[in-house]
């Protein structure tokens, strides 16, 4: 038998039926839900007059429209509060569970999954939102599908899809100290582009990957579709079982030796084949920040932000708009920019090992006079040990707002936004245009550049904080 | 949904790469529980921020075709970009070529989208600025022809050819199969670790 990935072997378990010249119909394992996208397809069931298939493979969250101040349970804007209970009422009238605010379980859709230990090697993972792919840290085939094909998964528990290519990329080194998973990710989509992944799968692979925790798997994954990969994944190791067991979704006992047994069994065969192959040096890697509009409009702290010249003609006036909007000019430093705000979180970087990563930095200094600092917790059980570490008091009392979980202003859907003009140095995936709000200027750094950036006003690597 | 067979309209050119969805839709506009009302939230930052913007050009006022560059699309999983396009009067979109999210929402809409080489968009984008700029695209033959009296023939799955052309919605497929994903799901259980629901 030939040698397999783990993209073809999780989807071959997963084929249904596959008819000559159709896409296959493939079974999802389990659909995560949240109130931006959901609503349209369960009107989609009622249209129809259908149910939905099985409400045990189905778990909903808020996140996006909630607000993060400390009494969020009033909504104040009439559309997010009517989505919010929209959502309420579609999982209460289908039986599908919900991730309730204080139910100590809430947080953001892709915090959450995991925390519960329903993501698990071996499954296909889908929910209505690109960031999906961060349960592939698991070992699971994840991606994120619109609204229609929520309503497919929601009345049939599958989904028509064509078979992904494969890439592989290798990580080789270490990353040093001050260098993060946020990092390596943001690196790999400078070198291959934001489309570069266009149309694959992504599988990391390579010695240095088995010594990233799940943490740094989930914000590596978290950002696969910054470079076009619809899913991006880790083969499950004694990592990946040290962080399932004994979670609370996680079987107990001679139940979880079978899974086990099961879930090794999706890994790559040694000598299998891919569509393409990119390798990242980890050892020459410094903190990264975007200067652009896009994820891939990055460099390393202590470099310039490149000439015009230098790109090809074709890009150079998506370039200059990018700059302009940015307020920057080309062949600048990118150190030492002053910012106004500073933002931890997202489903990006809004795990503990995050919160702790930017309390390092923080703890006995103070966030500049000049810049508001968030730190949002991904989930109310992040928040929790945030507070039992003690990380709440060092963010307090730094003077940075330590709020309530969810997406925050990684995506100014909610109350939180960065006002017009203003520059924020943020731990999110994405600085498109307006993205923390209309007008708003976005750089993409890790937690601990965040961190350093907000003591100093100014953009700067951690490495000297740490 | 709508099907498509066959379109001549006026060309629209956006000459960006990497047009995102927050672009196209920004997240402020998400709240909405329907699928109706975004077509005048379109590109709403960039048209009240660049009176030039080609969508506030009057000359551009009854365009459907939409053309762009490499990357189109790129960004989150809302449908409601594709919603806002076609909402916006939209029926196709010809550009270098598309993210694979929003490529697969465009087609469960009936928005047709179809890449070209770069060479012919670059030509496209530019003499589309005129606003008198018409193009045809045959689904069934897979051609586009343009105003010069120049086809181009485009790639197109024969699947999703088939649910256009006739404005089948895959759900329907899906549920016809339901036996089969019945049987599936009874020969699996065993291998299943997890449940959503109970203690």
């Amino acid at each position: 038998m030939s040698p397999k990935s783990i993209v073809e072997k999780i989807w071959e378990a997963h084929v249904v039926e596959q008819l000559s010249g159709h896409p296959a119909v493939l079974a999802v394992d389990l659909m995560l839900i949240h109130e931006v996208t959901s609503a349209q397809a369960f009107q989609t069931l009622a249209d129809k007059g259908l149910e939905v298939a099985d409400p045990s493979r189905m778990l909903a969250t808020l996140d996006h429209s909630i607000p993060t101040r400390k009494n969020r349970f009033e909504i104040f804007d009439a559309d997010a509060k009517n989505q919010v209970e929209t959502l309420r009422r579609n999982c209460n009238r289908h039986g599908i569970p919900l991730c309730e605010m204080d139910s100590g379980t809430q947080g953001v859709v892709h915090v959450v999954g995991p925390e519960q230990g329903l993501t698990q090697p071996g499954m296909v993972i889908v929910c209505g939102d690109s960031h999906t792919a961060t349960h592939g840290a698991f070992g699971a085939l994840a991606f994120g599908i619109g609204t229609s094909e929520v309503g497919h998964v929601l009345a049939t528990g599958c989904l028509l899809q064509q078979k992904p290519k494969i890439m592989s990329v290798e990580f080789k080194g270490r990353l040093r100290k001050g260098v993060y998973a946020k990092d390596a990710i943001l690196k790999l989509i400078a070198q291959i582009g934001v489309s570069g992944a266009n149309g694959y799968v992504i599988e990391y692979c390579g010695e240095a990957v088995r010594h990233f925790s799940m943490e740094e798997r989930m914000t590596i994954c978290n950002m696969s579709i910054e470079c076009g990969g619809r899913a991006g994944l880790f083969g499950p190791d004694s990592t990946t079982l040290e962080y399932l067991r004994g979670r609370t979704r996680v079987p107990k006992g001679a139940e979880w030796e079978r899974a086990v047994e099961y879930w090794r069994s999706f890994v790559s065969d040694p000598g299998c084949a891919y569509d393409r192959s990119v390798v990242v040096d980890l050892d020459q890697l410094k903190p990264m920040v975007t200067w652009g509009t896009t994820p891939g409009q990055g460099c390393d702290i202590g470099s310039k932000i490149p000439s015009l010249a230098s790109f090809p003609a074709a890009e150079q006036a998506s370039v200059k708009r990018a700059l302009e909007y940015m307020g920057l000019n080309e062949g600048e430093a990118i150190a030492e920019t002053p910012i106004d705000w500073a933002f931890v979180g997202s489903c990006t970087n809004g795990r503990i090992e995050d919160l702790r990563a930017a309390a390092q930095v923080l703890k006995g200094r103070k966030v500049h006079k000049n810049v508001t600092m968030y730190v949002v917790p991904g989930s109310e059980a992040v928040m929790k040990q945030a507070q039992e570490e003690g990380l709440d008091r060092v963010f307090v009392e730094a003077g940075a707002d330590f709020r309530m979980p969810g997406c925050s202003m990684c995506l100014a859907m909610n109350d939180d936004k960065v006002p017009e003009g203003k520059r924020c140095v943020s731990s999110s995936n994405r600085n498109f245009m307006g993205r923390q709000g209309p007008g708003s200027r976005t750089h993409l750094a890790s937690p601990a550049t965040v961190a350093a950036s907000a003591v100093e006003g100014r953009i700067v690597s951690p490495e000297k904080y740490l | 949904m709508e099907k498509f067979t066959k379109l001549t309209a006026r060309a629209v050119p956006l000459p960006l790469n990497d047009v995102d969805t927050d672009m196209i839709l920004p997240a402020q506009f998400l709240t909405s529980t329907s699928r109706e009302g975004f077509g005048e939230k379109l590109f709403r930052r960039l048209r009240d921020t660049d009176a030039s913007f080609p969508l506030n050009q009057e000359k551009f006022s009854d365009g459907q075709i939409l053309i762009g560059g490499r990357n189109f699309g790129c960004g989150s999983s809302r449908e409601h970009a594709v919603w806002a396009i076609a909402g916006g009067g939209f029926k196709a979109v010809i550009a270098k070529s598309f993210a694979d999210i929003f490529y697969n929402n465009s087609a469960k809409n009936g928005l047709l989208l179809v890449t070209l080489a770069d060479a012919v968009i670059d030509r496209v984008l530019a003499d589309a600025h005129s606003g008198q700029y018409e193009v045809t695209v045959d689904l069934e033959k897979q051609t586009v022809n343009l105003p010069d009296g120049s086809a181009f023939s485009f790639d197109y799955d024969p699947f999703r050819k088939h649910c256009m052309l006739n404005g089948l919605d895959d759900i329907d497929y899906i549920l016809s199969h339901k036996s089969k994903i019945d049987q599936f799901r009874r020969q699996q259980d065993n291998n299943r670790f997890f449940s959503t629901l109970g203690n």
